[in-house]
């Protein structure tokens, strides 16, 4: 096989010498409903086929039946781990469709929830990767303590933990409070120390290293062939962020860097999490310091607040794309001039990114594959949306 | 360094954390960050939304929806259910007969509270609603969720404070449009009777009166 | 204090010496044991499983248990009865005679080994003249009994979680073995009791050869017992639960009785093979001491458990052939340095020899050793 083609599915000939199982859909670590049909020769992986869909909800069609506000609470069960990025996401696709201006204001608070949003994402993933490489729970406390802390402050913004519901088009829904952007600012700086704490915990350790190093290696040429985005794909040494590709709302003037790994192993997927927590940081400071009081909403965009069903964007058709914590997060979306859209598509990353596990799992052992399925980042609302 | 420093380092890292969980008061880095949950609560925060509850004026037949089933129309996954009430000669009553919402269909959006013109529903921060029957026990009848709008104050505040002085200026507004409405009826009445209606079937309904800011 | 339990086993034999004949003494003396033993066992097992869930929890910032019984005491009399109360189920396709046996065949060996631990000055229920021997051939029965419940569970996670259990065993028996024999070197015996009495002067571990034989025996029992970062027999993340997945209720709390009462036994042969048994300072009984020890290497057993991830299989064998198999070799020829040197050298070159074998074996095994890496930062 060269390097960076995809591999062809492989029927495998069972000669009693393979063994055929099942991970999942119930299974400890397949992170939901997520089946992998897999053939073992002893401990070491033959051909794994990822099987998805017993989570399909429908989600597309579902939206194409509702007004375009009616589908923002549905865009947070898509990847319910950070409901702000999806909310973004798909405002950004209607205010590209109608040319909604949103103020500058909202577009901070935006810019903040997205970043926290990455932080709660990266650290509990980190948390779930070592689970799958055994660890009993304590990464993952560590770092719902952590997202505790935030998620505390969602819910004193928006109303809700998990599900936030808090992106309008043209603005947000509610303002945030000065006590809350202090709160912000306390956990951004508090940060750092538990990072630090986390990395000592487990960058250096050598089962972890052991463990993670020289595994599940994705090649730049392969990642980009199958479309893979997000950290997976900076991890393997492509320089591809939304943030600074398309310079979507205000992320042109925040400076931040874009970590990139070399090998693209699960150890590089990892580290390259820790370092853009580090990043995500810089860019939460920054916010926090330039943040004026002002506008939320788009002045336009308030009496459909009160009555979504009135809002007809014109004709046409866009994409809104967003850099979420687990990759390129897209909603391209078709008006016909009516409440509803008559097209609704999402492009989720974890989806995409989970077409190319078997590339990443075969010759490696049963182990090491859930492993990689958990550096691979997925959350099952999302791939079977 | 020596292979394996970097294990010990992890376990110097949970060590710390076993005996600060001992040592350390609530709040501190390291101690104890579980709330003991029947016992312990953590502070509401007020815009915290969980299922929706109808609100009230005063005593519970004083309910501020009108059945205008707009929240019904805007509710994503379709929850609530109105109905109307009519009198007995078959003249709709501004009240509903049935308003039900399925609690286990409602996701918690918050939008018929957004949408609602009235002021009448909104969410609410009960949330210990389990029941040992999930068809019948969770879908909420008009009397399980009509609350008080003293309980609103209870739980919101800010938010209720708000919307009672938006609806006591729109009732203020009201009360003015009518005074002038029956200053001008009073007015019309002196001048002559208007003209005799039309033959049946020919009058357009009767239009609403527009209020006369 | 220091022989209430000798002496209450004296009275009990006393009174029963009144109304029984002569000859049936010695019995009647086995059977207290071993009634005690057998009451020890699951009583242990019990409070082990708190003091894990406690000690786990502490240090994730959690309570543990809190709700049964003041501080959770109660928590083990709770979930006995659960486990007692709940189906017993038998897969369709399972042999139920193997299906049945397993657990039974897995607690007997685990209960056998408290016979030769010495618990206290004069407390120990058979006082083998091949204590040690004893204790490492029952313990290797584990296996079978592992073996058993993943074959006649006729479940593929089982038979994986089997194999994994058998090779990981058998490994690490070599090397326990080796890590001993240092102590049966020196000591000249293989009776536990002499071992703790050898220790009178200075405990195994405050020599250079016993630091390091401690450490490989102890690492070698967490991984007979199954514990973490060695439970891939079990290992929940990959094979659902290795080869109890298919077992529930009671037969599923046998397992992890053995478990638990390996793990306690395991820490208590550490105890008296390097940590001096009983011996201590005489403010307390010699009991006291012996439980103190074991305990604080359950405490340690149990910090693994909260801190490190799982190894991999091949790495798991390449610990134990590649790493600590050599070095428990080099410890032998270590401890003979000792015993034959004298003044400052009897501890420095046998410290040389470890550090460096240590050295070049870590150079050796190069693909297990984490490489240093860099990242980029692109605007």
């Amino acid at each position: 096989m060269n390097k960076g083609e995809i591999s062809p599915k492989n029927e495998v000939q069972h000669d009693g010498q393979t063994l055929e199982i099942n991970v999942g859909p119930q299974h400890p670590s397949t992170h939901g409903v997520f089946r992998m049909n897999m053939v073992l020769d002893g401990e070491t992986v033959v051909s794994l086929k990822p099987v998805m869909g017993y989570l399909h909800r429908n989600h597309e069609q579902i939206a194409e039946n509702m007004s375009y506000a009616a589908s923002m609470p549905y865009t947070d069960r898509l990847d319910y781990f950070n409901s702000m990025s999806n909310n973004f996401g798909w405002s950004l696709a209607v205010e590209k469709l109608a040319a909604i201006e949103v103020p500058e204001r909202a577009q901070y608070i935006r810019v903040i929830m997205a970043e926290l949003t990455r932080i709660v994402n990266h650290v509990s993933v980190i948390g779930f990767l070592l689970n799958d490489l055994g660890a009993f729970f304590t990464p993952v406390l560590y770092a719902f303590r952590e997202r505790e802390k935030i998620l505390d402050l969602f819910e004193e913004v928006s109303g809700a933990r998990m599900m936030c519901n808090y992106f309008r088009f043209g603005g947000i829904k509610y303002d945030v409070p000065q006590s809350v952007l202090e709160r912000i600012r306390e956990i951004v700086d508090k940060f750092p120390k538990f990072l630090d704490e986390f990395e000592t915990l487990l960058t250096k350790n050598e089962i972890l290293c052991m463990r993670c190093q020289n595994v599940g290696v994705l090649p730049a040429e392969l990642a980009v062939n199958a479309s893979i985005t997000g950290p997976m794909l900076r991890a393997s040494g492509v320089n591809y962020d939304i943030r600074k590709v398309d310079k979507y709302s205000i992320y042109d003037r925040f400076n931040f860097k874009v970590p990139l790994g070399k090998k693209g192993d699960v150890y590089d997927r990892y580290y390259v999490r820790v370092l853009e927590i580090r990043e995500s940081l810089k860019i939460l400071d920054q916010a926090l310091k330039e943040i004026k009081p002002g506008e939320i909403m788009n002045k336009k965009m308030v009496p459909f607040l009160k009555s979504p069903r009135n809002f007809k964007p014109p004709v046409g058709e866009a994409y809104g794309r967003v850099e979420a914590p687990k990759g390129e997060l897209g909603f391209y979306v078709v008006s016909d001039g009516t409440p509803q859209p008559w097209r609704y598509h999402v492009r989720a990353p974890s989806f995409i990114n989970l077409t190319i596990l078997e590339d990443l799992c075969l010759g490696h052992k049963l182990a090491d594959a859930i492993v990689i399925l958990g550096s691979v980042d997925i959350v099952l609302g999302e791939v079977d949306h | 360094m020596f292979y394996g420093y970097g294990i010990l380092q992890g376990m110097w890292v949970t060590l710390k954390q076993f005996f600060a969980s001992y040592f350390k008061k609530r709040g501190q880095d390291g101690a104890l960050f579980t709330v003991e949950y029947p016992e312990q609560r953590l502070p509401e925060k007020e815009r915290f939304r969980n299922f929706p509850f109808l609100i009230y004026d005063k005593e519970p037949e004083n309910l501020r929806c009108v059945a205008c089933d707009i929240c019904a129309k805007e509710c994503p996954p379709k929850c609530i259910y109105i109905v109307r009430e009519f009198d007995k000669d078959g003249k709709p009553l501004k009240r509903p007969a049935i308003f039900d919402i399925d609690f286990t269909v409602c996701m918690n959006c918050g939008i018929c509270e957004e949408a609602c013109p009235f002021e009448a529903i909104y969410m609410d921060h009960e949330f210990e609603i389990a029941s040992a029957e999930r068809n019948d026990d969770l879908l909420y009848h008009k009397d399980d969720l009509l609350k008080s709008n003293a309980y609103f104050h209870k739980i919101r505040p800010n938010d209720a404070t708000a919307v009672d002085a938006k609806l006591k200026e729109a009732e203020d507004k009201k009360k003015a449009a009518e005074a002038a409405a029956k200053a001008k009826a009073e007015a019309a009445a002196k001048a002559p009777p208007p003209p005799p209606p039309a033959a049946p079937g020919t009058t357009p309904p009767p239009q609403p009166p527009k209020p006369a800011v | 204090m220091e022989s209430i339990f000798v002496n209450l086993k004296g009275a009990i034999l006393g009174v029963l010496g009144k109304f029984m004949p002569e000859w049936t003494m010695p019995i009647h003396s086995i059977m207290i044991s071993i009634t005690a033993i057998a009451v020890l066992g699951p009583a242990i097992m019990m409070y082990l499983t708190l003091m894990e869930r406690k000690v786990v929890g502490r240090m994730q910032n959690r309570i543990g248990p809190n709700r049964v019984g003041k501080w959770g005491l109660l928590q083990p009399l709770a979930d006995g009865v659960k486990m007692l109360t709940k189906e017993d189920i038998v897969p369709k396709g399972a042999d139920p005679v193997l299906h049945l046996l397993a657990p039974i065949l897995i607690v007997a060996p685990a209960l056998l080994l408290f016979a030769v631990l010495p618990f206290g000055k004069g407390m120990i229920a058979v006082d083998l003249n091949v204590g040690i021997l004893y204790f490492l051939a029952v313990s290797s029965t584990t296996t079978i009994a592992i073996f058993m419940a993943s074959w006649g569970s006729r479940n593929k996670y089982s038979i994986l979680g089997g194999m994994r259990a058998v090779a990981q065993m058998i490994s690490y028996e070599v090397p326990m073995v080796l890590s001993v024999v240092p102590v049966l070197l020196v000591v000249g015996s293989l009776s536990t009791r002499q071992i703790v009495e050898a220790q009178a002067s200075g405990w195994f571990v405050l020599t250079p050869w016993g630091f390091f034989g401690a450490v490989f025996f102890f690492l070698c029992t967490v991984a007979e017992c199954n514990r973490s970062p060695f439970d891939l027999p079990e290992a929940e993340s990959e094979i659902v639960a290795g080869f109890h997945t298919e077992y529930s209720g009671m037969k599923f709390a046998l397992f992890y009785m053995a478990e638990f009462m390996n793990c306690f036994s395991g820490a208590a042969l550490t105890t008296t093979l390097y940590f001096g048994g009983w011996q201590g300072p005489g403010f307390l009984p010699s009991w006291i001491w012996f439980f103190l020890k074991t305990y604080s290497f359950i405490f340690v057993m149990m910090w693994f458990r909260g801190t490190l991830p799982r190894l991999r299989v091949d790495q798991l064998m390449g610990l134990a052939w590649k790493f600590l198999l050599p070095l428990t070799l080099v410890n032998i020829l270590a401890a003979g340095l000792w015993y034959y040197l004298g003044g400052i050298l009897k501890f420095f070159i046998p410290l040389v020899l470890m550090a460096g074998s240590f050295t070049i074996l870590t150079w050796l095994n190069k693909p297990y050793v984490p490489e240093k890496r860099e990242y980029q930062f692109a605007d």
